[in-house]
Protein backbone atom coordinates (compact mmCIF):
# COMPACT_ATOMS: atom_id res chain seq x y z
CA UNK A 1 0.00 0.00 0.00
CA UNK A 2 1.42 3.14 -0.99
CA UNK A 3 0.58 6.18 1.24
CA UNK A 4 0.14 9.57 -0.34
CA UNK A 5 2.73 12.46 -0.05
CA UNK A 6 0.07 14.73 1.65
CA UNK A 7 -0.34 12.23 4.16
CA UNK A 8 2.48 11.50 4.80
CA UNK A 9 3.48 15.41 5.68
CA UNK A 10 1.33 16.12 7.47
CA UNK A 11 1.76 13.42 10.29
CA UNK A 12 5.47 13.83 9.97
CA UNK A 13 5.65 16.50 12.85
CA UNK A 14 3.97 14.29 15.10
CA UNK A 15 5.43 11.22 14.75
CA UNK A 16 9.10 12.68 15.00
CA UNK A 17 7.69 14.50 18.14
CA UNK A 18 6.56 11.14 19.26
CA UNK A 19 9.26 9.38 18.99
CA UNK A 20 11.41 12.44 20.17
CA UNK A 21 8.81 12.75 23.67
CA UNK A 22 10.21 8.72 24.38
CA UNK A 23 13.75 10.14 24.62
CA UNK A 24 16.63 11.97 22.42
CA UNK A 25 17.63 10.65 19.75
CA UNK A 26 19.11 11.26 16.11
CA UNK A 27 18.15 11.66 12.55
CA UNK A 28 18.51 7.46 11.09
CA UNK A 29 17.82 6.00 14.59
CA UNK A 30 14.24 8.39 14.07
CA UNK A 31 13.87 7.25 10.36
CA UNK A 32 14.40 3.32 11.72
CA UNK A 33 11.58 3.68 14.52
CA UNK A 34 9.16 5.27 12.18
CA UNK A 35 9.78 2.56 9.67
CA UNK A 36 9.21 -0.42 12.24
CA UNK A 37 6.52 1.04 13.77
CA UNK A 38 4.38 1.54 10.49
CA UNK A 39 5.10 -1.69 9.36
CA UNK A 40 7.42 -0.19 6.43
CA UNK A 41 4.46 1.38 5.11
CA UNK A 42 5.17 4.46 5.61
CA UNK A 43 7.91 5.54 3.58
CA UNK A 44 10.20 8.75 3.85
CA UNK A 45 12.75 10.19 1.84
CA UNK A 46 16.16 9.89 4.23
CA UNK A 47 17.38 13.43 3.33
CA UNK A 48 13.80 15.18 4.34
CA UNK A 49 13.49 14.21 7.44
CA UNK A 50 16.25 16.76 8.25
CA UNK A 51 14.90 19.96 6.93
CA UNK A 52 11.99 18.95 8.76
CA UNK A 53 14.20 18.60 11.75
CA UNK A 54 15.66 22.16 11.92
CA UNK A 55 12.27 23.31 11.38
CA UNK A 56 11.09 21.99 14.80
CA UNK A 57 14.32 23.19 15.79
CA UNK A 58 13.81 26.88 14.76
CA UNK A 59 10.27 26.71 16.15
CA UNK A 60 11.52 25.89 19.27
CA UNK A 61 9.94 21.86 19.65
CA UNK A 62 13.25 20.40 19.83
CA UNK A 63 17.07 20.99 20.80
CA UNK A 64 19.88 19.73 19.14
CA UNK A 65 23.65 19.06 19.77
CA UNK A 66 26.42 17.65 18.39
CA UNK A 67 27.79 14.47 20.57
CA UNK A 68 30.37 12.05 19.99
CA UNK A 69 29.98 8.79 21.65
CA UNK A 70 32.81 6.60 22.98
CA UNK A 71 34.92 5.17 20.26
CA UNK A 72 31.59 6.56 17.30
CA UNK A 73 30.89 9.17 14.90
CA UNK A 74 29.94 13.01 15.99
CA UNK A 75 26.22 12.71 15.64
CA UNK A 76 23.73 15.46 15.77
CA UNK A 77 21.38 14.54 18.76
CA UNK A 78 17.50 16.23 19.29
CA UNK A 79 15.56 16.05 22.04
CA UNK A 80 12.48 17.53 22.65
CA UNK A 81 11.56 20.44 24.60
CA UNK A 82 8.00 21.50 26.93
CA UNK A 83 6.89 23.59 24.24
CA UNK A 84 7.47 20.65 21.76
CA UNK A 85 5.29 18.21 24.19
CA UNK A 86 2.68 21.02 24.27
CA UNK A 87 2.17 20.87 20.28
CA UNK A 88 2.67 16.92 20.22
CA UNK A 89 -0.29 17.19 23.11
CA UNK A 90 -2.47 19.74 20.35
CA UNK A 91 -1.64 17.72 17.73
CA UNK A 92 -2.29 14.36 19.40
CA UNK A 93 -6.02 16.14 19.92
CA UNK A 94 -6.70 17.33 16.34
CA UNK A 95 -5.42 13.78 15.02
CA UNK A 96 -7.88 11.95 17.43
CA UNK A 97 -10.34 14.55 16.11
CA UNK A 98 -9.80 13.56 12.44
CA UNK A 99 -9.37 9.81 13.17
CA UNK A 100 -12.41 10.13 15.00
CA UNK A 101 -14.71 11.32 12.50
CA UNK A 102 -13.35 9.34 9.80
CA UNK A 103 -14.33 6.28 11.65
CA UNK A 104 -18.01 7.61 12.51
CA UNK A 105 -18.11 8.43 8.82
CA UNK A 106 -16.96 5.33 7.76
CA UNK A 107 -19.03 3.04 9.52
CA UNK A 108 -22.50 5.17 8.78
CA UNK A 109 -21.35 4.66 5.00
CA UNK A 110 -20.56 1.15 4.82
CA UNK A 111 -23.84 0.24 3.67
CA UNK A 112 -24.09 2.92 1.26
CA UNK A 113 -21.23 1.82 -0.42
CA UNK A 114 -22.04 -1.95 -0.36
CA UNK A 115 -25.33 -0.96 -1.98
CA UNK A 116 -23.77 1.41 -4.86
CA UNK A 117 -20.88 -0.84 -4.83
CA UNK A 118 -22.90 -3.61 -7.69
CA UNK A 119 -24.23 -0.46 -9.64
CA UNK A 120 -21.05 0.98 -10.71
CA UNK A 121 -19.52 -2.29 -11.54
CA UNK A 122 -22.18 -2.61 -13.74
CA UNK A 123 -21.71 0.96 -15.54
CA UNK B 1 8.19 13.26 1.51
CA UNK B 2 8.31 10.92 -1.28
CA UNK B 3 11.10 9.03 -2.96
CA UNK B 4 12.47 10.89 -5.73
CA UNK B 5 14.43 9.85 -8.99
CA UNK B 6 17.85 9.59 -8.47
CA UNK B 7 20.10 12.25 -9.78
CA UNK B 8 23.41 12.49 -7.73
CA UNK B 9 25.72 11.70 -10.59
CA UNK B 10 27.70 9.07 -9.09
CA UNK B 11 27.18 6.27 -11.54
CA UNK B 12 30.91 5.43 -11.19
CA UNK B 13 30.13 3.20 -8.64
CA UNK B 14 27.72 0.98 -10.93
CA UNK B 15 30.83 -0.54 -12.33
CA UNK B 16 33.26 -0.60 -9.68
CA UNK B 17 32.48 -3.59 -7.58
CA UNK B 18 34.36 -5.92 -5.26
CA UNK B 19 37.07 -5.98 -2.61
CA UNK B 20 38.91 -3.13 -3.59
CA UNK B 21 36.19 -0.79 -3.91
CA UNK B 22 36.85 2.10 -2.54
CA UNK B 23 33.91 3.43 -0.08
CA UNK B 24 35.64 6.45 1.52
CA UNK B 25 36.56 7.88 -2.30
CA UNK B 26 32.51 7.75 -2.83
CA UNK B 27 31.15 8.71 0.29
CA UNK B 28 34.34 11.80 -0.22
CA UNK B 29 32.49 12.72 -3.64
CA UNK B 30 28.91 12.97 -2.34
CA UNK B 31 30.50 14.73 0.40
CA UNK B 32 32.33 17.13 -2.25
CA UNK B 33 28.79 17.16 -4.15
CA UNK B 34 27.00 18.55 -0.79
CA UNK B 35 29.43 20.81 -0.17
CA UNK B 36 28.51 22.55 -3.56
CA UNK B 37 25.19 23.82 -2.66
CA UNK B 38 24.52 26.76 -0.76
CA UNK B 39 21.51 25.87 1.10
CA UNK B 40 23.64 23.43 2.70
CA UNK B 41 26.32 24.24 5.13
CA UNK B 42 29.09 22.48 6.51
CA UNK B 43 26.59 20.99 9.98
CA UNK B 44 23.95 20.03 7.53
CA UNK B 45 26.62 18.17 5.07
CA UNK B 46 27.91 16.16 8.27
CA UNK B 47 24.62 15.28 9.39
CA UNK B 48 23.84 13.91 6.41
CA UNK B 49 26.55 12.01 5.93
CA UNK B 50 25.93 10.29 9.13
CA UNK B 51 22.96 9.14 8.47
CA UNK B 52 24.42 7.78 4.72
CA UNK B 53 27.22 5.97 6.82
CA UNK B 54 24.29 4.32 9.22
CA UNK B 55 22.55 3.53 6.16
CA UNK B 56 25.28 1.88 4.99
CA UNK B 57 26.46 -0.24 7.22
CA UNK B 58 23.18 -1.43 8.23
CA UNK B 59 22.91 -3.08 4.53
CA UNK B 60 26.10 -4.29 4.75
CA UNK B 61 25.36 -6.03 7.94
CA UNK B 62 22.68 -8.07 6.07
CA UNK B 63 25.03 -9.27 3.32
CA UNK B 64 25.02 -6.33 0.87
CA UNK B 65 28.50 -5.32 -0.86
CA UNK B 66 29.65 -2.01 -0.07
CA UNK B 67 29.19 -0.52 -3.31
CA UNK B 68 25.51 -1.83 -3.15
CA UNK B 69 24.95 -0.23 -0.10
CA UNK B 70 25.90 3.07 -1.11
CA UNK B 71 24.21 2.79 -4.14
CA UNK B 72 20.60 2.14 -2.16
CA UNK B 73 22.10 4.84 0.79
CA UNK B 74 22.19 7.60 -1.97
CA UNK B 75 18.98 6.18 -3.74
CA UNK B 76 17.14 6.49 -0.07
CA UNK B 77 18.60 10.00 0.90
CA UNK B 78 16.49 11.44 -2.26
CA UNK B 79 17.56 13.61 -4.77
CA UNK B 80 19.99 16.12 -4.47
CA UNK B 81 17.97 18.78 -6.20
CA UNK B 82 14.88 17.87 -3.89
CA UNK B 83 17.00 18.50 -0.79
CA UNK B 84 18.26 21.51 -1.85
CA UNK B 85 14.88 22.85 -2.21
CA UNK B 86 13.60 21.44 1.23
CA UNK B 87 16.43 22.85 2.92
CA UNK B 88 16.18 26.15 0.91
CA UNK B 89 12.46 26.10 2.13
CA UNK B 90 13.67 26.20 5.98
CA UNK B 91 16.86 27.87 5.47
CA UNK B 92 15.86 30.45 2.76
CA UNK B 93 18.17 32.84 4.61
CA UNK B 94 21.39 31.33 3.47
CA UNK B 95 20.28 32.32 -0.19
CA UNK B 96 21.26 35.74 1.14
CA UNK B 97 24.91 35.95 1.44
CA UNK B 98 25.13 37.56 5.07
CA UNK B 99 27.72 40.56 5.41
CA UNK B 100 28.57 42.07 8.86
CA UNK B 101 27.78 38.62 10.67
CA UNK B 102 30.33 36.47 9.58
CA UNK B 103 28.14 32.88 8.62
CA UNK B 104 30.48 30.41 9.51
CA UNK B 105 31.92 31.64 13.16
CA UNK B 106 34.90 28.97 13.14
CA UNK B 107 36.66 30.90 10.05
CA UNK B 108 39.16 33.09 10.61
CA UNK B 109 38.39 35.60 9.11
CA UNK B 110 35.45 36.41 11.59
CA UNK B 111 37.87 36.40 13.93
CA UNK B 112 39.71 39.05 12.16
CA UNK B 113 36.93 40.96 11.48
CA UNK B 114 35.97 41.15 15.40
CA UNK B 115 39.13 42.70 16.06
CA UNK B 116 38.62 45.15 13.48
CA UNK B 117 35.80 46.45 14.91
CA UNK B 118 36.78 48.22 17.60
CA UNK B 119 39.49 50.21 15.17
CA UNK B 120 37.28 50.99 12.23
CA UNK B 121 34.48 52.90 15.24
CA UNK B 122 37.66 54.54 17.09
CA UNK B 123 38.45 55.81 13.25
CA UNK B 124 35.10 56.66 12.91
CA UNK B 125 35.02 58.65 15.73
CA UNK B 126 38.09 60.21 15.33
CA UNK B 127 36.56 61.55 12.13
CA UNK B 128 33.35 62.64 13.84
CA UNK B 129 35.14 64.76 16.67
CA UNK B 130 37.83 66.42 14.15
CA UNK B 131 35.11 68.28 12.56
CA UNK B 132 34.02 69.71 15.98
CA UNK B 133 37.82 70.43 16.58
CA UNK B 134 37.99 74.12 15.05
CA UNK B 135 35.39 75.08 16.47
CA UNK B 136 36.35 74.69 20.19
CA UNK B 137 38.96 77.65 18.87
CA UNK B 138 36.24 79.67 17.90
CA UNK B 139 36.03 79.09 14.12
CA UNK B 140 32.01 78.68 13.69
CA UNK B 141 30.31 76.95 10.57
CA UNK B 142 28.33 80.02 9.40
CA UNK B 143 31.04 82.99 9.53
CA UNK B 144 33.61 80.79 9.25
CA UNK B 145 32.16 78.75 5.81
CA UNK B 146 35.57 79.54 3.86
CA UNK B 147 37.67 77.81 5.80
CA UNK B 148 35.16 74.67 6.63
CA UNK B 149 34.79 74.92 2.32
CA UNK B 150 38.74 74.41 2.08
CA UNK B 151 39.17 71.87 5.23
CA UNK B 152 36.12 69.56 4.52
CA UNK B 153 38.46 66.61 3.51
CA UNK B 154 41.24 67.53 5.98
CA UNK B 155 38.47 65.98 8.85
CA UNK B 156 37.73 62.30 7.71
CA UNK B 157 40.76 61.24 5.23
CA UNK B 158 43.21 61.00 7.80
CA UNK B 159 41.42 59.15 9.83
CA UNK B 160 40.46 56.70 6.82
CA UNK B 161 44.53 56.66 6.08
CA UNK B 162 44.95 55.78 9.42
CA UNK B 163 42.12 52.87 9.63
CA UNK B 164 44.06 51.36 6.34
CA UNK B 165 47.67 52.18 7.75
CA UNK B 166 46.91 50.54 11.13
CA UNK B 167 44.88 47.11 8.45
CA UNK B 168 47.59 46.58 5.61
CA UNK B 169 50.29 47.35 9.10
CA UNK B 170 52.30 49.53 7.00
CA UNK B 171 56.00 50.32 7.37
CA UNK B 172 57.39 53.92 8.94
CA UNK B 173 58.05 55.09 5.77
CA UNK B 174 55.10 54.87 4.66
CA UNK B 175 53.09 56.71 7.39
CA UNK B 176 55.45 59.13 7.34
CA UNK B 177 54.56 59.53 3.43
CA UNK B 178 51.13 59.80 4.44
CA UNK B 179 51.44 62.41 7.10
CA UNK B 180 53.74 64.59 4.97
CA UNK B 181 51.19 64.62 2.12
CA UNK B 182 48.23 65.50 4.96
CA UNK B 183 50.11 68.03 6.08
CA UNK B 184 51.02 69.87 2.83
CA UNK B 185 47.18 69.18 1.79
CA UNK B 186 46.38 71.03 5.32
CA UNK B 187 48.82 74.13 4.32
CA UNK B 188 47.64 74.55 0.98
CA UNK B 189 44.24 74.53 2.19
CA UNK B 190 44.72 77.41 4.62
CA UNK B 191 47.95 79.20 4.09
CA UNK B 192 47.32 81.36 1.07
CA UNK B 193 44.93 83.82 1.65
CA UNK B 194 42.09 82.86 -0.38
CA UNK B 195 38.81 85.40 -0.17
CA UNK B 196 35.67 83.09 1.09
CA UNK B 197 34.22 83.56 -2.40
CA UNK B 198 36.91 83.64 -4.69
CA UNK B 199 36.85 80.71 -7.74
CA UNK B 200 40.38 79.31 -5.92
CA UNK B 201 38.54 78.72 -2.78
CA UNK B 202 35.96 76.66 -4.58
CA UNK B 203 38.37 75.04 -7.01
CA UNK B 204 40.15 73.92 -3.77
CA UNK B 205 37.28 72.52 -1.82
CA UNK B 206 37.06 70.23 -5.40
CA UNK B 207 40.96 69.61 -6.07
CA UNK B 208 41.79 68.81 -2.47
CA UNK B 209 39.59 65.89 -1.26
CA UNK B 210 41.05 64.08 -5.07
CA UNK B 211 44.35 64.46 -3.85
CA UNK B 212 43.73 63.69 -0.64
CA UNK B 213 41.27 60.35 -1.96
CA UNK B 214 44.25 59.13 -3.79
CA UNK B 215 47.15 59.89 -0.74
CA UNK B 216 44.20 57.20 0.93
CA UNK B 217 44.90 54.97 -1.65
CA UNK B 218 48.36 54.93 -0.90
CA UNK B 219 47.33 53.53 2.87
CA UNK B 220 45.20 51.08 1.18
CA UNK B 221 47.50 49.43 -1.27
CA UNK B 222 49.92 49.71 1.99
CA UNK B 223 52.34 52.07 0.47
CA UNK B 224 52.72 49.51 -2.74
CA UNK B 225 51.39 52.26 -4.63
CA UNK B 226 53.76 50.69 -7.46
CA UNK B 227 51.73 48.04 -8.48
CA UNK B 228 49.14 48.00 -10.59
CA UNK B 229 47.20 45.75 -9.59
CA UNK B 230 46.75 47.46 -6.00
CA UNK B 231 46.23 50.82 -7.94
CA UNK B 232 43.13 48.51 -9.81
CA UNK B 233 42.05 47.35 -6.46
CA UNK B 234 42.21 50.80 -5.26
CA UNK B 235 39.82 52.06 -8.48
CA UNK B 236 37.31 49.18 -7.19
CA UNK B 237 37.42 50.15 -3.77
CA UNK B 238 36.70 54.04 -4.81
CA UNK B 239 33.52 52.28 -6.41
CA UNK B 240 32.13 50.26 -3.85
CA UNK B 241 32.62 53.08 -1.62
CA UNK B 242 31.22 55.76 -3.49
CA UNK B 243 28.20 53.56 -3.38
CA UNK B 244 27.89 52.51 0.13
CA UNK B 245 28.88 56.23 1.10
CA UNK B 246 25.54 57.03 -0.79
CA UNK B 247 23.39 54.45 0.65
CA UNK B 248 24.79 55.42 4.20
CA UNK B 249 23.68 59.14 3.61
CA UNK B 250 20.07 58.03 2.74
CA UNK B 251 19.80 56.09 5.39
CA UNK B 252 21.17 59.18 7.65
CA UNK B 253 18.73 61.58 5.52
CA UNK B 254 16.31 59.44 7.44
CA UNK B 255 17.50 59.95 10.36
CA UNK B 256 17.83 63.26 10.17
CA UNK B 257 13.73 63.21 9.30
CA UNK B 258 12.67 61.25 11.77
CA UNK B 259 14.73 63.56 14.46
CA UNK B 260 13.76 66.40 13.41
CA UNK B 261 10.12 65.45 13.09
CA UNK B 262 9.52 63.57 16.47
CA UNK B 263 11.57 66.18 18.43
CA UNK B 264 9.00 68.86 16.73
CA UNK B 265 6.34 66.96 18.26
CA UNK B 266 6.45 67.56 21.42
CA UNK B 267 8.02 71.32 20.80
CA UNK B 268 11.49 70.84 20.80
CA UNK B 269 13.73 72.16 18.18
CA UNK B 270 16.87 70.61 17.21
CA UNK B 271 17.87 71.59 14.30
CA UNK B 272 20.52 73.34 15.80
CA UNK B 273 22.20 70.14 16.69
CA UNK B 274 21.21 68.48 13.36
CA UNK B 275 23.20 71.26 11.82
CA UNK B 276 26.41 71.08 13.70
CA UNK B 277 26.30 67.71 14.85
CA UNK B 278 24.47 65.02 13.51
CA UNK B 279 25.01 66.02 9.53
CA UNK B 280 28.72 66.61 9.89
CA UNK B 281 29.91 64.21 12.46
CA UNK B 282 27.72 61.64 10.57
CA UNK B 283 28.74 62.55 7.32
CA UNK B 284 32.77 62.20 8.47
CA UNK B 285 31.74 58.87 10.49
CA UNK B 286 30.45 57.69 7.21
CA UNK B 287 33.53 58.41 5.26
CA UNK B 288 34.64 55.53 7.36
CA UNK B 289 31.96 53.23 7.87
CA UNK B 290 31.32 52.74 4.18
CA UNK B 291 35.49 51.87 3.57
CA UNK B 292 34.95 49.30 6.00
CA UNK B 293 31.92 48.10 5.05
CA UNK B 294 33.50 47.68 1.52
CA UNK B 295 36.55 46.06 3.08
CA UNK B 296 34.07 43.20 5.31
CA UNK B 297 32.21 42.78 2.25
CA UNK B 298 34.67 42.70 -0.60
CA UNK B 299 34.56 38.64 -0.48
CA UNK B 300 31.01 38.44 0.33
CA UNK B 301 28.89 40.04 -2.19
CA UNK B 302 28.81 40.76 -5.53
CA UNK B 303 30.53 44.10 -6.49
CA UNK B 304 27.60 46.76 -6.80
CA UNK B 305 29.62 49.41 -9.27
CA UNK B 306 29.96 46.79 -12.13
CA UNK B 307 26.36 45.81 -11.81
CA UNK B 308 25.68 49.42 -12.45
CA UNK B 309 27.81 49.99 -15.50
CA UNK B 310 26.54 46.70 -17.12
CA UNK B 311 23.16 47.92 -17.07
CA UNK B 312 24.09 52.14 -17.61
CA UNK B 313 26.78 51.23 -20.37
CA UNK B 314 24.00 50.36 -23.27
CA UNK B 315 22.03 53.23 -22.01
CA UNK B 316 24.62 55.83 -22.15
CA UNK B 317 25.68 54.59 -25.79
CA UNK B 318 21.94 55.18 -26.77
CA UNK B 319 21.65 58.46 -25.42
CA UNK B 320 25.20 59.56 -26.40
CA UNK B 321 24.39 58.55 -30.37
CA UNK B 322 21.02 59.99 -30.64
CA UNK B 323 22.76 63.11 -29.28
CA UNK B 324 25.34 63.00 -31.85
CA UNK B 325 22.34 62.14 -34.40
CA UNK B 326 20.35 64.86 -33.22
CA UNK B 327 22.71 67.50 -33.45
CA UNK B 328 24.15 66.55 -36.90
CA UNK B 329 20.02 66.17 -37.65
CA UNK B 330 18.80 69.66 -36.96
CA UNK B 331 22.28 71.12 -37.71
CA UNK B 332 22.42 73.18 -34.19
CA UNK B 333 25.28 73.89 -32.81
CA UNK B 334 26.15 73.37 -29.31
CA UNK B 335 25.50 76.52 -27.44
CA UNK B 336 28.87 77.06 -25.64
CA UNK B 337 27.86 78.83 -22.69
CA UNK B 338 30.41 78.90 -19.54
CA UNK B 339 29.03 76.20 -18.01
CA UNK B 340 29.51 74.01 -21.23
CA UNK B 341 32.34 72.89 -20.52
CA UNK B 342 31.92 71.65 -16.73
CA UNK B 343 28.74 69.62 -18.16
CA UNK B 344 31.09 67.88 -21.11
CA UNK B 345 33.97 67.59 -18.41
CA UNK B 346 30.82 65.35 -16.21
CA UNK B 347 30.16 63.56 -19.30
CA UNK B 348 33.65 62.74 -19.83
CA UNK B 349 34.09 61.68 -16.24
CA UNK B 350 30.82 59.10 -16.39
CA UNK B 351 32.43 57.93 -19.55
CA UNK B 352 35.97 57.06 -17.63
CA UNK B 353 33.77 55.67 -14.71
CA UNK B 354 31.82 53.26 -16.83
CA UNK B 355 34.96 52.25 -18.72
CA UNK B 356 36.74 51.92 -15.47
CA UNK B 357 34.36 49.76 -13.68
CA UNK B 358 33.64 47.43 -16.68
CA UNK B 359 37.52 47.08 -16.75
CA UNK B 360 37.60 46.74 -12.99
CA UNK B 361 35.21 43.57 -13.26
CA UNK B 362 36.72 41.93 -16.45
CA UNK B 363 38.37 38.77 -16.92
CA UNK B 364 41.33 39.82 -18.71
CA UNK B 365 41.86 36.87 -20.40
CA UNK B 366 38.25 36.79 -21.69
CA UNK B 367 37.72 37.41 -25.71
CA UNK B 368 36.57 40.65 -26.70
CA UNK B 369 32.76 40.35 -27.11
CA UNK B 370 29.57 42.47 -27.69
CA UNK B 371 30.30 44.66 -24.66
CA UNK B 372 33.53 45.40 -25.17
CA UNK B 373 32.23 47.00 -28.59
CA UNK B 374 29.62 48.88 -27.00
CA UNK B 375 32.27 49.83 -24.36
CA UNK B 376 34.45 51.45 -27.41
CA UNK B 377 31.22 53.10 -28.88
CA UNK B 378 30.48 54.90 -25.89
CA UNK B 379 33.97 55.68 -25.44
CA UNK B 380 34.38 57.45 -29.42
CA UNK B 381 31.53 58.92 -29.43
CA UNK B 382 32.23 61.11 -26.09
CA UNK B 383 35.17 61.71 -27.86
CA UNK B 384 33.75 62.84 -31.33
CA UNK B 385 31.58 64.81 -28.92
CA UNK B 386 33.68 66.42 -26.34
CA UNK B 387 35.91 67.22 -29.76
CA UNK B 388 33.24 69.10 -31.39
CA UNK B 389 32.75 70.77 -28.06
CA UNK B 390 36.50 72.13 -27.56
CA UNK B 391 36.31 73.38 -31.40
CA UNK B 392 33.46 75.38 -30.62
CA UNK B 393 35.09 76.41 -27.08
CA UNK B 394 38.51 76.99 -28.33
CA UNK B 395 37.53 80.24 -29.67
CA UNK B 396 35.79 81.91 -26.58
CA UNK B 397 38.31 81.17 -24.49
CA UNK B 398 40.61 84.23 -25.22
CA UNK B 399 36.91 86.22 -25.19
CA UNK B 400 36.55 85.02 -21.68
CA UNK B 401 40.39 85.36 -20.36
CA UNK B 402 42.12 82.46 -18.45
CA UNK B 403 40.09 82.85 -14.97
CA UNK B 404 40.69 79.82 -12.53
CA UNK B 405 37.48 77.99 -13.19
CA UNK B 406 38.20 78.20 -16.54
CA UNK B 407 41.55 76.96 -16.95
CA UNK B 408 40.92 74.54 -14.68
CA UNK B 409 37.59 73.17 -16.60
CA UNK B 410 40.01 73.23 -19.84
CA UNK B 411 43.28 71.46 -18.05
CA UNK B 412 40.77 68.52 -16.86
CA UNK B 413 38.71 68.36 -20.30
CA UNK B 414 42.51 67.79 -21.62
CA UNK B 415 43.51 65.08 -18.87
CA UNK B 416 40.30 62.92 -19.38
CA UNK B 417 40.79 63.25 -22.97
CA UNK B 418 43.88 62.29 -23.36
CA UNK B 419 43.27 59.40 -21.33
CA UNK B 420 39.67 58.14 -23.45
CA UNK B 421 41.25 59.05 -26.72
CA UNK B 422 44.63 56.57 -25.78
CA UNK B 423 42.04 53.89 -24.12
CA UNK B 424 40.00 54.27 -26.98
CA UNK B 425 43.10 52.79 -29.19
CA UNK B 426 44.00 50.74 -26.72
CA UNK B 427 40.34 49.15 -26.97
CA UNK B 428 40.37 49.27 -30.66
CA UNK B 429 43.19 47.08 -30.90
CA UNK B 430 42.00 44.49 -28.60
CA UNK B 431 38.65 44.37 -30.56
CA UNK B 432 40.08 43.93 -33.39
CA UNK B 433 42.62 41.32 -31.81
CA UNK B 434 46.06 42.62 -31.70
CA UNK B 435 46.34 43.89 -27.91
CA UNK B 436 45.76 42.42 -24.78
CA UNK B 437 43.10 43.28 -22.35
CA UNK B 438 45.57 43.84 -20.10
CA UNK B 439 47.44 46.97 -21.69
CA UNK B 440 44.24 49.16 -21.25
CA UNK B 441 43.91 48.07 -17.71
CA UNK B 442 47.90 48.94 -17.10
CA UNK B 443 46.91 52.62 -18.96
CA UNK B 444 44.05 53.46 -16.12
CA UNK B 445 46.39 51.99 -13.88
CA UNK B 446 49.06 54.58 -14.86
CA UNK B 447 47.12 57.10 -15.87
CA UNK B 448 46.54 57.39 -12.00
CA UNK B 449 49.74 59.99 -11.27
CA UNK B 450 48.62 62.15 -13.49
CA UNK B 451 45.41 62.46 -11.48
CA UNK B 452 47.37 63.02 -8.47
CA UNK B 453 49.92 65.40 -10.26
CA UNK B 454 46.74 67.61 -11.44
CA UNK B 455 44.90 67.75 -8.55
CA UNK B 456 47.92 68.90 -6.63
CA UNK B 457 48.47 71.45 -9.07
CA UNK B 458 45.08 73.09 -8.94
CA UNK B 459 45.12 72.88 -5.24
CA UNK B 460 49.31 74.20 -4.75
CA UNK B 461 50.28 76.29 -7.89
CA UNK B 462 46.62 77.85 -8.97
CA UNK B 463 46.40 80.52 -5.88
CA UNK B 464 49.85 81.50 -6.77
CA UNK B 465 49.40 81.69 -10.84
CA UNK B 466 46.00 83.75 -10.30
CA UNK B 467 46.97 86.06 -7.35
CA UNK B 468 44.30 84.48 -5.09
CA UNK B 469 41.50 84.74 -7.50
Amino acid sequence: MHITKDLVAASATPLVLGILAEGESYGYAILKQVNELSGGQLEWTDGLLYPLLHRLERLGHVEADWQTPPGGRRRKYYRITDQGRAELAEQRRQWAAVVDTLRSVWSATQSITSITAPAWEAG
Amino acid sequence: MTNAGNDHGLEGGMTNTGDDYDLEGQIAEWRAYMHRRRELNRADAEELEDHLRSRISELTEVGLRPDEGFLIAVKRMGSLDELSREFAREHSERLWKQLVLPGEPDTPAAARSRRELPVMVLCAAVAALAFKVPSWFGLDLDDDAGFYTSNFSLFALPALAAYFAWQRRVGIRVIGVLAALFVLGAVAANAYPLDDDSQSIVLTAIHLPLALWLVVGVAYVGGDWRSSRRRMDFIRFTGEWLIYFVLIGLGGGVLTAFTVGTFDAIGLNVEGFIESWLVPCGAMAGVVVAAWLVEAKQSVIENMAPVLTRVFTPLFVVALLSFLVAMIWTTNGINVERDALILFNLLLVIVLGLLLYAISARDLTARPGLFDRLQLALVVSALIIDVMVLVAITGRITEWGFSPNKTAALGENVVLLTNLAWSAWLFLGFVRGRMPFARLEHWQTRYMIVYAAWAWTVVLVFPLVFNFA
